[in-house]
């Protein structure tokens, strides 16, 4: 710095620029890093990836051979079966807290709106081992669900419920009070007014939340770890042991020693993930542009 | 009409019962992990699972000291590397990101917290752990606390770049105003007025960047080494105990899960709720920072 | 007054939210086939007191109330609140149309109300838009979104939604308070033609309007408690021109001077 009349302001101004520079950085650094990750495990598993990759299932044995398709169908049993459970649930819950409790200062009401709101921030923290052991003790043990689709989708349930109840509650709480009003004052019920005013309001927020849930379960690996005993063939019935495609990467990666394979199963999941991203994107814009027009 | 009134009073019932679903989910899950711990509770004792250094289920010998302190270490380990580019990326993207660049940081940030943990776990294992070998140390072997820490360092990231940059928007727009009207520079407004007005919601983010780190499970096991041993720097200087292997206490959960009967199994639960307790000290202390916040907001 | 059959009554009408006497006391006759305005200062309790003739005020959480409120001689607490609403339609302060078409507005409540068939749920919207004066401009166009309309055509619109269930009395929260000039006085008009077949209740912020459209006026302020109460009921000329109240003549000389 060249040293002049309004030397301070310059050095306050360095000192303004030096700071500014390491921002910068910060937020190139967290691109760069998600560049790496991204781009090594897509280019290092891509030599893997063809069709026979989507269409044949892991042979097992130490060699790693075959492809993901019964992880594929793992999987998406996996999903529909977790959300089958957690999206009722969660939007009933959701509803709940925001149509019922909320409006009441029933005593009951109150305390189970504070309760409810206290499990769910809980479960919200909880780290998801905690859900592996739970659903260990519970369905696998306990219950004689043994390791299979049934066990894991449960406690995946447990896993995701917070997920989902809270993004219900935000996006119903964003549906305007006049919409439920102007409802009510035409003779229409609660229910009613739930039915036909309030979800169809919050259909946008309701998806989101399930897309949010989904993409949890696709990329969860500890809790299904311990619960759904990962087998490598297609699954047959709810009480089949199965692998996800995240846990197939683990067993490539940790007993196979297969990396290739474990890259490219890595790789179709995160592009999977990217387009549950997108997704969300997509629906919270259309929710924004819908609430302006 | 009553039919009206049926239908609503059973649909009033059907989502209460989904609410009250939430609640026993929690109940039940506290429920059954204690239960399942209580034996190893009775048989081995808190203190002694909490202070034994030693993990041996053969020998019944169950002592969490080892996994305790990895689990700290490799926390500490991954806030020391990722909490600085992550508040840079929070106020980065709140405060001094043109537009443009903004539209392809928050994304990639966002993709970030998307990335499952197995597949960092993956890049750790055939990146980080072969160049941490390299370093030239008594017993390294790449696996160990350093890996694990720079992975965790960037699953951290995330999460308290995008809670921070929240916190940093959300202070008043009148404050700049006011900072800037007096002569300071964007940089003496942002570090005199903006930051100490975020303090607590950025507190916040990182207390939740704790948990995250504390709670991950996956990631960890497949690049820490998940050798039971006390953390140590093997003779040399001290930052050389990031170059150990270590344990974490999720990881022992998840390595010892499948094959662990009777008291063994029941120490993993205790484990268990050692972590949880662990994790709702840190929430609790992050909703208390978020309600100082909120309550300053207002005042 | 004499002369004409009271519809809404109130006797000895007492609010509270939790332990706080919102209002306090009212009794009041309100007539068939008039505009009833009721004016006051504002957080004098109008729209409270306006809400209690279709329980809307059973949505705040821990409002209670004592005394009577009767709806042609029956006790609407008594009342199933579905059967009340749907006499006693309500049209709110700012312009509030589903995020639906304008035809799925006015058929919301036929359509809750049991009514499936198509061409009787279009015979219904047609005449409620004509009612509510909105026919001529949407016409042609009643699978447009109701969001895309101007904000007097949605309030007349939310006006036509309310008189598709057939209500006999239509209680209006300052409802051209958030619309232009233009607006407002279209507004005016209407409820003129509809106050041949309706008994309207209207809460109004504005005297000008109080003046210009109702036949009864209701002035209401809050007492030492700060519960609303009512002041003076009367002719809207004689409330205007000879108050019989010097707090009603206070408000209204101050408001107009």
């Amino acid at each position: 710095m060249k040293p002049s009349r309004n030397g301070r302001v310059t050095a306050r101004k360095a000192w303004q620029g030096c700071a500014f520079a390491l921002f910068w950085l910060s937020g190139i650094a967290a691109m760069a890093v998600m560049l790496a990750v991204v781009g090594y495990v897509v280019v290092r598993g891509a030599p893997e990836l063809s069709l026979s990759f989507f269409t044949t299932s892991p042979r097992g044995g130490l060699s790693g051979d075959g492809g993901i398709a019964s992880t594929i169908v793992a999987t998406a049993y996996l999903v529909v079966m977790t959300m089958a459970f957690a999206a009722p649930l969660g939007i009933g819950a959701g509803i709940y807290l925001v149509e019922y409790a909320g409006n009441s200062r029933n005593r009951i009401a109150t305390t189970f709106l504070k309760l409810s709101r206290f499990g769910s921030e809980t479960l919200a923290g909880v780290p998801s081992i905690i859900f592996g052991l739970f659903g260990y003790a519970l369905f696998v043990t306990a219950m004689h669900f043994g390791f299979s689709l049934l066990s894991a989708s449960l406690a995946g349930a447990c896993l995701i419920l917070p997920v989902v109840v809270r993004t219900a509650e935000e996006a119903l709480k964003a549906v305007p009070e006049g919409y439920r009003e102007a409802s009510l004052s035409l003779g229409a019920t609660r229910w009613e007014t739930i039915r036909k005013v309030v979800l169809p309001s919050a259909l946008p927020g309701l998806t989101t939340g399930i897309i949010l849930g989904v993409g949890r379960i696709l990329s969860e690996t500890a809790v299904f770890y311990v619960t759904l005993g990962g087998s490598y063939r297609t699954p047959t019935s709810v009480l089949s042991s199965g692998r996800t495609m995240a846990l197939h990467v683990y067993y490539l990666a940790m007993e196979t020693r297969a990396f290739e394979k474990a890259m490219a199963t890595g790789a179709v999941l995160v592009i999977l993930i990217i387009i549950v991203n997108l997704a969300i994107n997509a629906v919270s814009r259309r929710l924004s542009a819908g609430s302006r027009s | 009409m009553t039919r009206k009134g049926a239908v609503e009073s059973a649909m009033r019932t059907v989502l209460l019962c989904a609410g009250l679903a939430s609640l026993l989910i929690v109940a039940m899950t506290g429920i059954f992990i204690l239960r399942e711990a209580m034996p190893a509770f009775r048989e081995v004792g808190v203190w002694r699972l909490l202070s034994g250094s030693e993990w041996r289920p053969g020998q019944e010998l169950y002592g969490l000291l080892p996994m305790i302190a990895g689990s700290g270490l490799v926390t500490l380990g991954a806030v020391c590397l990722g909490l600085p580019i992550a508040l840079g990326c929070g106020i980065f993207l709140a405060e001094t990101a043109p537009g443009w660049i903004r539209g392809v940081v928050k994304p990639s940030i966002e993709l970030l917290a998307g990335i499952p943990s197995v597949v960092y776990g993956l890049f750790g294992l055939v990146v980080l752990v072969p160049a941490v070998r390299g370093f030239d140390y008594p017993g390294n072997a790449g696996f160990g606390l350093l890996s694990a820490s720079i992975v965790l360092a960037v699953m951290i990231l995330p999460t308290i770049a995008s809670v921070s940059e929240v916190a940093i928007r959300s202070v008043p727009d009148e404050y700049r105003k006011g900072a800037l009207a007096l002569g300071s520079t964007r940089w003496e407004m942002i570090r005199t007025v903006v930051l100490p007005a975020a303090r607590s919601g950025i507190l916040s983010a990182v207390v939740l960047g704790l948990g995250r780190a504390v709670g991950e499970t996956i990631a960890m096991i497949m690049v820490i080494g998940n050798s039971v041993m006390m953390p140590s720097a093997m003779g040399g200087p001290l930052p050389g105990i990031f170059l150990s292997r270590a344990r974490t206490l999720t990881g022992n959960i998840a390595v010892e899960m499948s094959y662990a009967t009777g008291l063994h199994s029941s120490a993993l639960f205790a484990t268990g709720v050692v972590l949880f307790v662990l994790i709702m000290l840190v929430n609790s202390a992050a909703r208390a920072l978020m309600a100082r916040n909120a309550g300053g907001g207002r005042g | 007054m004499a002369d004409t059959v009271p519809r809404l009554r109130t006797a000895g009408y007492n609010l509270y939210y939790g332990s706080f006497r919102a209002l306090r006391d009212i009794t009041i006759d309100i007539p068939e086939n008039s505009i009833t305005a009721i004016i006051g200062p504002s957080g004098c309790g109008k729209s409270t007191f306006l809400r209690s003739f279709n329980r809307m005020n059973e949505l705040i959480p821990g409002v209670t109330v004592t005394g009577k409120v009767l709806l042609d001689g029956e006790d609407i607490f008594r009342a199933d609140v579905v059967a009340l609403r749907r006499k006693v339609g309500m049209v709110f302060q700012r312009p509030n149309p589903f995020p639906k078409s304008i035809f799925d507005n006015v058929s919301y409540g036929p359509r809750i109300h049991g009514t499936r068939d198509r061409g009787v749920l279009a015979s219904i919207v047609e005449r409620s838009l004509r009612d509510a004066a909105l026919w001529d401009e949407v016409k042609d166009d009643q699978q447009k979104s109701a969001l895309a309309l101007s904000g007097g055509q949605q309030q007349r619109l939310c006006i036509a939604r309310a008189l598709a269930v057939e209500p006999e009395v239509i209680l209006m929260d300052e409802p051209a308070s958030a619309l232009d000039p233009v607006a407002t006085m279209r507004i005016e008009e209407l409820m003129q033609s509809l106050k041949q077949r309706y008994t309207i209740v209207i809460v109004t912020h504005n005297m000008q309007q109080a003046a210009r459209v109702s036949d009864f006026t209701a002035f209401m302020m809050t007492d030492g408690f700060r519960a609303g109460n009512l002041v003076e009921f009367g002719a809207t000329k004689q409330i205007f021109t000879t108050p019989a109240d010097s707090r009603t003549e206070d408000y209204i000389s101050g408001r107009f001077g």
